[in-house]
């Protein structure tokens, strides 16, 4: 294969996706491993498809940040289509005049890096839908 | 019905850099200034709670080995940036439930020079791929996935008001930090004490949009602790003692109860609003009735949210509101007449009781040349990321 999801909530392949931890009462949506719901305090979780697409709700310009992270960035907040989504504003200039609140974006995946093993680490980011067409 | 509590004494170090001194050193001078300033010794006191996150474990005890070992029960706190408030809680909740009849807090905080508050550096790339955690990432995910720095996630949660309401411009941010850098210049123990143009503001370095450096929060070393006591002990005090009490009418503290997207962006907005409410209502206070505000602007872009969650505006209104003057030291609501934690510093532990000494001051009519006449109520707000957020409402009055 040679290739690894950056995350688990991330599932590569011919239309790469994320994917949440759905909780089957009451609905809460989260990305992480999930012991109970922060909602609801039920334990059962399904796992279901996120929106490939979305809307900018938030952004920032990230300029210093630790060691070894390449920067400047856009950090984003997504809309997906009611799930809310941290990500990485990519494939487009890291300037308040590229980027705007409510913007349509959608999901894309990004290279992280390969390890000694020659296996490709993929992250994902959320592009403009206008820019690209 | 529980005894009122009242601030018998309080005191904040200088913010700044403190070379030659420790936590422990600055924590105990803040202790026993708050007890000299309560005209009361460490054996009056009968419950302890303290706050340091960055120095050694059991703060507390460490403190009692410095300025009196009385055998009292002592609360190491530890509540992210809201620590110092919540000693304060403690020692209030400790005094209301009749098991003490005073209390001290105290919060401390060596943080000069320590740069930027983040997440985990990225070590260089070898071995192989290993997910790890509760989201199997096999790298630390700052900068792949959105920022864990402070100043870009306090950036967001601004950028998310304005996609709510309606564009805010980077000068108005800038402007809220103009405004805060103006306010120390008259507080001789801020850090900075130095007053800066909206442009100089605006050309500085950016941190992460739309925050630039002046724009966030000033790392200092720092320390404040005040003495609380319960009504019915300050009766049989002196006169002088009780002329110089303050009153607590609201100690409230709140977590974020669970909302959509919580997980994603810290909401800092809705515990804020929770608290505020249920101190107005503690407190029989209106918004319109604080004569000051001391609130956690650890960013610019956080100051603003909290006019709208603090509800010192009208819902969504946080930019007609600061445009109308109305937080400057002159306006109708003055907010961070310190310099707040922008110009006076941001010594974490310390954060959550110094605001309280300001309001205090200024109930007390000592604020010197920064005072605001006749202010007769004030109100102190913190937020902890994670999150916890303190509110207290102070009041001038007489012991009944």
């Amino acid at each position: 294969m040679g290739q690894i999801p950056l995350v688990d909530y991330l599932v590569l392949g011919d239309e790469p996706r994320l994917v949440a931890n759905e909780c089957t009462s009451c609905g809460a949506r989260y990305f992480d491993r999930r012991n109970a719901c922060a909602r609801c305090g039920r334990q059962e979780f399904e796992t279901v498809d996120v929106s490939r697409t979305g809307t900018l709700r938030s952004f920032t310009i990230v300029h210093f940040a630790a060691k070894g992270v390449d920067v400047p960035f856009v950090a984003g907040v997504v809309d997906c289509a009611g799930t809310i989504v941290s990500g990485n504003v990519v494939n487009v200039p890291p300037d308040p005049r590229h980027v705007s609140l409510g913007m349509d974006v959608r999901l894309t995946t990004v290279p992280v890096g390969t390890d000694t093993a020659g296996v490709m680490a993929v992250g994902f980011g959320f592009e403009p839908v206008a820019e690209r067409e | 019905m529980a005894d009122d509590v009242w601030i018998l004494g309080i005191h904040m170090t200088d913010f700044g850099k403190h070379k030659d001194k420790d936590a422990l050193d600055l924590g105990v001078e803040a202790a026993t200034g708050a007890l000299r300033d309560a005209g009361v010794g460490v054996e009056d006191i009968g419950v302890l709670a303290a706050g340091n996150l960055l120095g050694p474990d059991s703060f507390g005890q460490l403190l009692q080995k410095q300025i009196g070992q009385t055998g009292i029960p002592a609360y190491n706190v530890a509540n992210a940036c809201a620590t110092g408030a919540t000693a304060l809680r403690v020692a209030i909740m400790a005094v209301k439930a009749g098991e003490a009849d005073m209390g001290l807090a105290v919060g401390a905080e060596k943080l000069a020079g320590m740069g930027l508050l983040t997440g985990n550096e990225r070590a260089a790339g070898n071995g192989t791929w290993v997910p790890s955690g509760r989201y199997g990432a096999v790298a630390p995910l700052d900068g792949l996935v959105g920022t864990e720095t402070m100043p870009g996630v306090f950036a967001q949660i601004g950028m998310e008001y304005a996609y709510r309401h309606g564009e805010v411009a980077f000068e108005v941010f800038a402007r809220i930090s103009e405004k805060n850098h103006a306010h120390s210049t008259l507080n001789p123990k801020a850090a900075y004490q130095k007053r800066f143009s909206l442009e100089e503001i605006m050309n500085d370095v950016m941190i992460a949009y739309p925050n630039t450096r002046p724009m966030c929060s000033a790392n200092c070393d720092g320390a404040a602790a005040a003495v609380v006591v319960g009504e019915s002990k300050l009766r049989t005090l002196t006169l002088e003692q009780r002329r110089r009490a303050v009153k607590i009418s609201a100690s409230v503290l709140t977590s974020d109860p669970y909302r959509d997207g919580c997980q994603v962006l810290p909401d800092i907005n809705t515990l804020t609003r929770q608290a505020a409410v249920t101190a107005y209502e503690q407190a029989g206070v209106d918004p319109d009735d604080l004569d000051l505000v001391e609130l956690h602007d650890c960013f610019a872009t956080a100051e603003l949210v909290h006019y709208d969650n603090l509800q010192l505006c009208e819902p969504g209104g946080a930019v007609d509101f600061f445009n109308s003057g109305a937080t400057w030291r002159d306006g109708r609501t003055p907010v961070n007449v310190s310099g707040g934690l922008q110009s006076k510093g941001h010594p974490v532990s310390a954060t959550g009781i110094a605001n309280i000494w300001e309001i205090a001051t200024h109930l007390r009519g000592e604020a010197g040349d920064r005072q605001i006449p006749d202010a007769k109520v004030g109100l102190a707000h913190v937020i902890g990321l994670g999150s916890a957020c303190g509110v207290h409402v102070l009041e001038k009055a007489a012991v009944a």
